[in-house]
């Protein structure tokens, strides 16, 4: 038990700081993704319930397309393709030499496009709460398209959406894990470095686990108090 | 024109000569994986929800526990928990005749998706049993049903109904995470399309397998639809115009009707 709690300590010869060090890489990370994913996601949501048949199309083939694959072959597929992508740009505009893409932007860039997709699910849903009334409402007070997404639509569609939002959070946290394999030195990867060298995975795999069971935790308290807050015009019950 | 002539538009010949076999056997492999853990998972799963759904405290307490673990940790750290941190106490399973098991990559994949899986299924298994209204268990009870018949014959049904949505749900989310398992030296789909890239450095690779997943989880999507709908067909509106009957109709069975209803 000491030999384990020192492997695990902030002191020399433990792996705790490498550890730390690690969780806010994965921390960053899934942060960095969340604005680009849930951006995005609530564009195609508004592009699936848009008028235009090839909005609706484009909608349809994007959430079919990155809920359909598996989130470490997307990460491959943006990591290497946008190497090659890149490296052409780059070669016909006569720069000739090895260029290697950012794992953490081909991170938030991957993880951002599954989260785009699961999350306008979320929206979707969302959006269908709001009743047709509210849109007329706004149009009626004279307030532009934009104003009544804004100041109408978009503060009942956080309430709604929230529930699934924080579902999809987590699983992003989790799927973090998976930008390990292309050598951005996460938590994952930190503890797979930590096992490497003291030939203790039981220990520090372990210890990983209950470092994103931490991080699931603390995130569900942090959207506790979000949802108090978007729900804190309504009456309970 | 043959029918390769037209393919060869489309994928490079040559390189679907050298590695075409090879990307079917993965999925094979993919597909042995996935059926397999899935299967377990259900079966774990179920009693995991009866567990949960128990009087008995402890009971109750663990298997919260063990849900908890399994959907709050990435499937990555434990499939590597499993393989490299049980793996390694090779002389422990050595004495319990085990080692053969946790030797290979193969049975510590499967077993890490197997309890991963049968997490995420007990939560909605469980969902799905309290979802059936107490006045089903009550009445049972007054027709003198042992608890266990009750179960088998009343609640089950009705809560498999409720169930089929999101379990295919879970199959399709199984069939992605299998990709994981290529980290652990699995030549599953994944596994294949990265060994192939490795030698070749041919990009195309990935595509082919994004296309093949694409094709394997949108198939899955359409049997599970038409499952479904042959599963609850005896409970479509059209079919039941006795008024008296359809005020009589169950949440339950309001929710299988129309499960997109809020």
């Amino acid at each position: 038990m000491q030999d384990v709690l020192s492997l695990l300590s902030f002191s020399d010869g433990g792996w705790g700081a490498a550890l730390a060090a690690g969780t806010l890489v994965t921390l960053t990370l899934a942060l960095a993704t969340l604005p680009v994913g849930i951006f995005l996601g609530l564009v195609v949501a508004l592009m699936a319930r848009s008028r235009s048949p090839r909005a609706r199309a484009a909608a349809t083939v994007f959430t079919t397309v990155f809920r359909g694959l598996p989130e470490l072959l997307t990460l491959l597929i943006v990591y290497y393709g946008g190497q090659i992508l890149i490296q052409r740009l780059m070669a016909s505009m006569g720069y000739e030499g090895q260029l290697q893409i950012n794992a953490f932007l081909a991170g938030v860039v991957a993880f951002g496009l599954v989260l785009a997709a699961f999350s306008s699910e979320v929206w979707v849903g969302a959006l269908n709460t709001i009743a047709r009334g509210q849109y007329e409402a706004g149009s009626a007070l004279g307030l532009s398209r934009w104003l009544t997404f804004r100041l109408v639509v978009f503060p009942q569609l956080m309430r709604a959406a929230l529930p699934g939002l924080s579902n999809n959070w987590l699983t992003l946290l989790k799927d973090t894990s998976l930008i390990s394999t292309i050598s951005l030195v996460d938590l994952m990867r930190q503890t797979n470095l930590a096992v490497g060298a003291t030939k203790q995975p039981i220990v520090f795999y372990l210890a990983a686990c209950v470092i994103y069971l931490l991080l699931s935790a603390g995130s569900g308290l942090a959207f506790t108090v979000l949802e108090r807050r978007a729900n804190r015009g309504h009456a309970r019950g | 024109m043959t029918f390769r002539d037209i393919l060869g538009f489309v994928i490079d010949l040559d390189l679907l000569d050298r590695y075409g076999w090879r990307f079917l056997e993965g999925i094979g492999v993919t597909a042995q994986l996935v059926a397999i853990s899935f299967t377990l998972g259900g079966a774990l799963g179920l009693l995991l929800a009866l567990a949960r759904l128990s009087d008995k405290g402890p009971l109750r307490w663990l298997t919260g526990a063990y849900i908890y673990f399994f959907r709050g940790s990435p499937l990555l750290a434990q499939l590597f928990l499993l393989y490299y941190g049980l793996g390694s106490l090779r002389a422990f399973w050595t004495d319990l005749g085990l080692w053969w098991f946790f030797r290979e990559a193969w049975s510590c994949a499967l077993l890490a998706f197997t309890l991963n899986t049968a997490a995420y299924q007990a939560e909605i298994f469980r969902g799905a049993i309290r979802s059936v209204p107490r006045g089903q268990r009550e009445a049972a009870a007054a027709l003198g049903m042992h608890r266990a018949v009750t179960f088998a014959k009343v609640i089950f049904p009705q809560a498999m109904i409720v169930c089929l949505r999101p379990l295919g749900n879970e199959l399709i989310l199984m069939i992605k995470a299998s990709a994981i398992a290529s980290l652990v030296t699995i030549y599953d789909l994944m596994g294949v399309t990265k060994l192939a890239f490795s030698r070749s450095y041919d990009f195309e690779l990935y595509l082919w397998a994004a296309v093949l997943y694409l094709l394997i989880v949108e198939c899955i999507r359409r049997l599970w639809a038409v499952l479904e709908r042959r599963l609850t067909r005896h409970l479509r509106a059209g079919d039941l115009p006795q008024p008296a009957q359809r005020n009589g109709l169950s949440r339950v069975t309001k929710t299988a009707l129309k499960p997109n209803a809020q």
